[in-house]
């Protein structure tokens, strides 16, 4: 024990051992509790009577609040808007129930707090304590209620009981744990691949027609979805958290990253969209610099350069999808994201 | 029957009702020892108050949003009274939410209160915390107490996230997907997890219904058990006071339960519901009307979480983004060690106690509580903490700073990385000089008096300051503090000459009680001895 090691000297002497010392002897000796100061309504009834017509009147201005209240709710229609300086247009349902609920429930509160600050006793009195611990016969008997109740048990003298309920007891929330199995399936590859494949069109999110390359000019940020992916689709929010895509146009010279340009058409290069830090939609482009800010948390990307992560704490770069021209003359991908989208995680390698 | 009803007296209805519960329940027994129970006052101690009343207005409103909340996402195409969403597709868990704010009347107040309350409730734990920890109310016997009072903070902490996450809507459901991202960083089980708990893919189809039965079964169940467990300990350890005249370790001096704190205690539920509900009228909270259906390919800008998660938003926004590829497998640093170090910022908290009691050693109740001055390094420690936390605070909000103060987003992004680290050291050297300062005026206090104002000139020509004698009260007051002298290890022989055996542990122990209580760590209260001799004769110089 460190505590036999260490001697318990440190302690400060025992709180309170100047009591008992007359106080003339210690200047620092506890007083005691200083004599009870009577209010002003303690000793003028007119001043108690003020009090009391106060706390009458908090407790009926509650009274009418509630009415209020009603009243409101019952005059009031639900969609109409009214225009209150300073606060500007509000719903007239909201800010009159909320009033009159707010001075009905205020009004009670400070009716009795001012009750039991002006009325009611205000004189201090002292509680003993007692020490939590129990006291050593009580502690004693309990070891001995104890150990008679083991040794009764038999537990001590009989282990193979005890082991096997131990045993029992350890296994049996397994069964809980194994229903949780049907809460998802496996990860499996699922985080590995997209709906994209080569021959599907890019499709504009906004017109909902097929990109083509004459659409995307210098400077202009286009989102795009896979070809048969629609909104009304039962699975479309799983599908487009990772096929969504950003399409911008480059001048091919100014295209940094060899592999990004041979991946372009004609410096259109397409991105995938969701933030490899946490997942975020990125979605802020400055076209002079080529970089994309994520505005989750501020991970920004350099286009221009293989989407390189340039500041921010994104741990690595956007995929880029391979793109080309089909025979309409409309951008397609020519395969899947060569790596998974989205946040990086264990199996990813 | 009426002979004897005859002789003695019919009870009134009250008394009778009370004989019939207390032949059933005890009552009586229960409320010899409680109903003029004494309880301290202070202003500090409402904050606790603040919390419980939060709580249980979080409880009332959440019940009747339930009753219109569909926790469901079900495509529906909009056709309710707001016209902007007209024919848009949502879940039902949204369109439910537009119900109760725009058609259900009322339901919009019902809907503020409940996240007002809920930012209150929150705010209010963190405060009545600091409140305890820089007064020591923590110590023995109330660790357990403060334990509860941690699990309730940290399960407020999810339990508000799985509720400003139910209505679906962008704000929220960007939140979620960065909880999965994070999810997703966690080594080898990440990515099971994350399909586990949203039914596979995100986001799929359950993480709202999922959500729902957490937010208001599982999380609240668990908390209303622990806020009760909470104030039975508050009722069994009795209340902590500050010293003072009559107030010792032995007793609680204060004002009875029936019928001053059941008026004052009673009377500020109604004054905490009674403010929220006017905030609530008066000031818009999470406008998911504004902010469209959440759909993980579009976001808004200036995303911010409810303020109790910035500090884990600032740790996922600050951090570099370290990534390690080793042997197929990726470990993402970046992600997982702001989640760990998020675990590691509450745990502190929770741990903190055990720590304390083991530097002091010491094993014996404490009732009175220390004013922070008087525990220099506590204190100090504490003020790292909270400056490390307002910190990342400001690093969760760095877009908003940078927008509003027309600031870079990457030198507010390096400050905090920087200060981080360096603002705690600061905040602790700062706030432990602070301690320091005023134990020597309180020292000062205490031996030469209070400073009158008053100037007096002697005859020789010299100008002193009049000072006036403390009270017996006030003396007392403030010299009431134990003062502990620091551990020991001892010579590093033994009366035998033989090299003693010291663990590390001990130690360290025996360091870490220098650096609270050694030279230099606490200034020396005033004795008795050297209070008569500055009184008695020479008063004029100081």
């Amino acid at each position: 024990m460190s505590s036999n090691e260490i001697s318990d000297k440190n302690l400060p002497h025992e709180q309170g051992s100047a009591h008992g010392t007359a106080v003339a002897e210690n200047p620092f000796a506890d007083p005691g509790l200083p004599p009870h100061k009577p209010r002003i309504q303690d000793v003028d009834e007119q001043a108690a009577k003020r009090s009391e017509r106060t706390v009458a009147l908090l407790f009926t201005v509650s009274m009418l609040a509630t009415i209020g209240f009603i009243a409101s709710f019952v005059i009031f229609p639900v969609d109409e808007i009214v225009y209150v300086w300073p606060i500007g247009h509000v719903s007239a349902t909201n800010l009159s129930l909320g009033l009159t609920l707010g001075v009905a429930l205020f009004c009670i509160g400070a009716g009795a707090v001012h009750w039991a600050r002006t009325l009611m006793s205000d004189e201090e009195f002292a509680d003993d304590r007692h020490a939590i611990e129990a006291a050593p016969e009580v502690k004693a008997k309990v070891m001995t209620d104890f150990a008679d109740g083991a040794r009764e048990s038999a537990i001590g003298r009989r282990p193979l009981i005890r082991n096997t309920m131990l045993g029992a007891l350890a296994m049996v929330p397994l069964s809980g744990v194994v229903l949780l199995r049907e809460l998802g399936p496996l990860p499996e590859k699922k985080l590995f691949h997209t709906s994209w494949k080569k021959g599907l069109q890019l499709i504009n999110m906004n017109t909902n027609e097929p990109l083509r390359p004459e659409d995307v000019v210098v400077g202009s940020l286009t989102f795009a979805k896979p070809e048969g992916l629609e909104e009304d689709d039962e699975d479309f929010n799983n599908k487009i958290a990772k096929d969504a895509l950003m399409i911008v146009r480059i001048q091919p010279q100014d295209i940094k990253d060899r592999r990004e340009l041979e991946w372009s058409h004609e410096g259109i290069v397409a991105f995938s969209k969701i933030c490899t830090h946490v997942g975020c939609p990125i979605s802020l482009y400055e076209q002079q610099t080529h970089h994309v800010l994520c505005p989750c948390h501020q991970s920004t990307f350099d286009l221009s350069d293989g989407a390189r992560v340039i500041f921010g704490p994104a741990g690595h770069p956007l995929p880029q999808l391979r793109i080309g021209v089909n025979g309409e003359g409309n951008l397609e991908a020519l395969g899947d994201f060569a790596e998974p989208v989205g946040p990086a995680f264990w199996e990813r390698g | 029957m009426s002979t004897t009803t005859d002789a003695k007296r019919k009870a009134p209805a009250g008394e009778r009702v009370a004989d019939w519960a207390d032949g059933r329940l005890g009552i009586y027994s229960l409320a010899k020892a409680n109903m003029r129970k004494i309880f301290p006052d202070h202003w500090s101690f409402m904050l606790g108050e603040i919390c419980l009343y939060s709580f249980i207005i979080i409880i009332l409103t959440g019940v009747y949003l339930t009753l219109f909340f569909h926790p469901s996402m079900n495509e529906v195409h909009y056709h309710g009274s707001y016209v902007p969403m007209q024919g848009i597709r949502m879940t039902e868990a949204y369109a439910s939410t537009l119900d109760i704010s725009f058609d259900v009347r009322g339901g919009l107040l019902i809907r503020q209160i409940h996240h007002w309350a809920a930012l209150i409730f929150i705010a209010g734990m963190f405060v009545h915390m600091m409140r305890v920890f820089f007064t020591g109310a923590f110590r023995k016997p109330r660790e357990i107490n403060w334990l509860f009072g941690f699990l309730l903070f940290a399960l407020g902490m999810f339990t508000g996230f799985t509720g400003y996450s139910l209505p679906d809507d962008l704000l929220s459901g960007t939140g979620v997907r960065f909880t999965q991202g994070a999810i997703l960083s966690v080594p080898i089980v990440g990515t099971y997890i994350s399909m586990f708990l949203f039914g596979g893919e995100f986001p799929g189809h359950d993480i709202i219904a999922r959500f729902y039965s957490i937010h208001i079964l599982l999380l609240p169940g668990i908390m209303l058990g622990l806020v009760v467990a909470h104030l039975i300990l508050v009722f069994y350890h009795k209340h902590t006071q500050f010293p003072g005249p009559g107030r010792t370790n032995k007793n609680v001096v204060g004002m009875p339960l029936l019928p001053v704190y059941m008026a004052k205690a009673g009377g500020f539920f109604f004054l905490v519901f009674g403010v929220i509900a006017v905030i609530a009228a008066l000031f818009t909270i999470n406008p998911i009307w504004a902010l469209g259906p959440y759909r993980p390919d579009q976001v808004s800008t200036g995303a911010q979480p409810d303020w109790y998660m910035g500090f884990a938003e600032g740790l996922v926004r600050v951090m570099p983004g370290w990534e390690i590829n080793l042997w197929g497998h990726t470990l993402v640093l970046g992600v997982f060690i702001p989640l760990v170090v998020f675990g590691l910022v509450l745990a502190a908290i929770a741990v903190y106690p055990f720590i304390e009691s083991w530097i002091t050693g010491d094993k014996r109740e404490h009732h009175i509580l220390d004013r922070p001055r008087n525990a220099p390094t506590r204190t100090a420690l504490g003020v790292a903490w909270v400056t490390s936390y307002m910190v990342m605070l400001i690093g969760g909000g760095n877009d908003i700073f940078a927008t509003h103060l027309h600031m870079s987003i990457n030198s507010i992004t390096w400050f905090v990385r920087i200060f981080y680290f360096v603002g705690p050291v600061i905040a602790f050297i700062v706030t432990k000089r602070i301690c320091m300062g005023l134990q020597r005026r309180d020292r000062d206090k205490v031996l030469h008096g209070r400073e009158s104002g008053i100037i007096k000139r002697l005859p020789h020509g010299e100008f002193v300051e009049i000072h006036e004698p403390l009270s017996q009260s006030q003396r007392y007051s403030l010299t009431a503090h134990e003062q502990y002298e620091p551990a020991e290890v001892g010579p590093a022989v033994d009366e035998n000459g033989v090299e003693r055996k010291l663990t590390r542990g001990e130690k360290l122990r025996a360091k870490l009680s220098k650096g609270y209580f050694g030279e230099g760590n606490q200034v020396p209260k005033a004795t008795a001895e050297e209070y008569r001799e500055i009184s008695s004769g020479h008063g004029g110089h100081h």
